[in-house]
């Protein structure tokens, strides 16, 4: 195994730890959990096995497994980066809502 | 002027840095009659807030900068509180006519609407810079109809006149410039009676242009999914 695969495969596990603390303690819930360990998981087997990516290369008409990787990890960026924006929306609404019940006192 | 028969007209005045036009506006309305009026100062750096108190009217201050929805939403939660039985939603930049209102109240009283849409292209009253006339507001219209179901004359026009039962059912949650597409939706979603009049509008600034109706855009795009994500 090469240094880099044990020191991936090591931030992955660590990944999957603070998955499981934050599922304990309540921040995370049981779905969103369940959706990171899976992904630290698949993360953890392309490590091991590179080839595997190959295979889901040729599953979705894609050249190069490495560029499938960078295509779904750039569509989950994408999606994070909105998810997050959806979040900060709900928080300025929030705070509105203080701000009213302040003035409105 | 048009006589008001309705028991309290309430005027909510939304206004952010506006301390060299609000006695303006504010004197406008006491010429129509109207009385009763709120201004939302929504966190304003300057004297907004003060010079509104020097005529006498209510003004209810945000700690903080939150929006001009967020402003309107909040004099509507006071108008609630206290009984109004219409409200008149009008900006705090000296943009609109006071002279618009007895009218507009009249044409509600006689047509039994729920609901007065201010609109610029009624009438040829209003200058309108060419790139909004031809452009930016045409492709608004377009863009409040995807989003709401209704091709109005107008888009984005803040002059807006309830009645009680519309501003019980009618609640702003988007604090920015997205309000004037979530009030029409929600006019169409309750089946609220609706139709819009000729109002004049003075250009003293440009006001929106192409990127704050991007904004816009993205604002009714992410508050699709507040509820989803």
């Amino acid at each position: 195994m090469l240094p880099i695969q044990i020191l991936l495969l090591a931030f992955f596990a660590i990944a999957i730890m603070k998955v499981f603390k934050r599922n304990y303690t309540g921040d995370l819930s049981l779905w969103a959990a369940l959706f990171w360990v899976l992904f630290w998981v698949l993360g953890g087997l392309v490590v091991i096995q590179p080839d595997l990516t190959s295979s889901l290369a040729k599953l979705f008409g894609v050249g190069r497994g490495a560029d499938v990787v960078v295509y779904l990890a750039l569509a989950g960026l994408f999606f994070m980066v909105f998810r997050l924006m959806v979040k900060i929306e709900k928080l300025e609404r929030e705070i509105t809502k203080v701000v009213r019940d302040k003035t409105l006192k | 002027m048009a006589p008001l028969v309705s028991d309290m007209v309430l005027v909510i005045i939304p206004a952010y840095n506006e301390e060299k036009k609000i006695g303006r506006v504010i004197r406008g309305l006491f010429e129509q009659g109207l009385e009763d009026i709120v201004v939302v100062d929504d966190g304003s750096t300057d004297q907004t807030a003060a010079q509104a108190r020097k005529l006498g009217v209510k003004v209810l201050r945000h700690e903080i900068n939150r929006g001009q929805g967020a402003a309107l939403e909040t004099g509507s939660a006071y108008a609630r509180r206290i009984g109004a039985d219409v409200v008149i939603h009008f900006d705090g930049d000296d943009q609109f006519n006071p002279e618009d209102i007895p009218k507009a109240i009249s044409f509600m009283e006689r047509k039994n609407l729920d609901v007065v849409f201010g609109s610029r292209f009624l009438d040829r009253r209003s200058q309108i810079p060419w790139l909004k006339r031809k452009i930016i507001l045409p492709f608004s219209r377009w863009i409040n109809f995807v989003f709401t179901g209704c091709l109005l004359s107008d888009a984005h026009n803040g002059f807006r006149i309830f009645s009680q039962k519309a501003l019980k059912m009618i609640h702003i949650t988007h604090d920015r410039m997205a309000h004037n597409t979530e009030i029409v939706r929600q006019v169409k979603k309750f089946h609220l009676r609706y139709e819009e009049f000729p109002v004049e509008v003075k250009y003293h600034t440009y006001g929106q242009g192409v990127g704050g109706g991007l904004m816009i855009l993205k604002d009714l795009i992410i508050g699709l999914f507040t509820r989803l994500i």
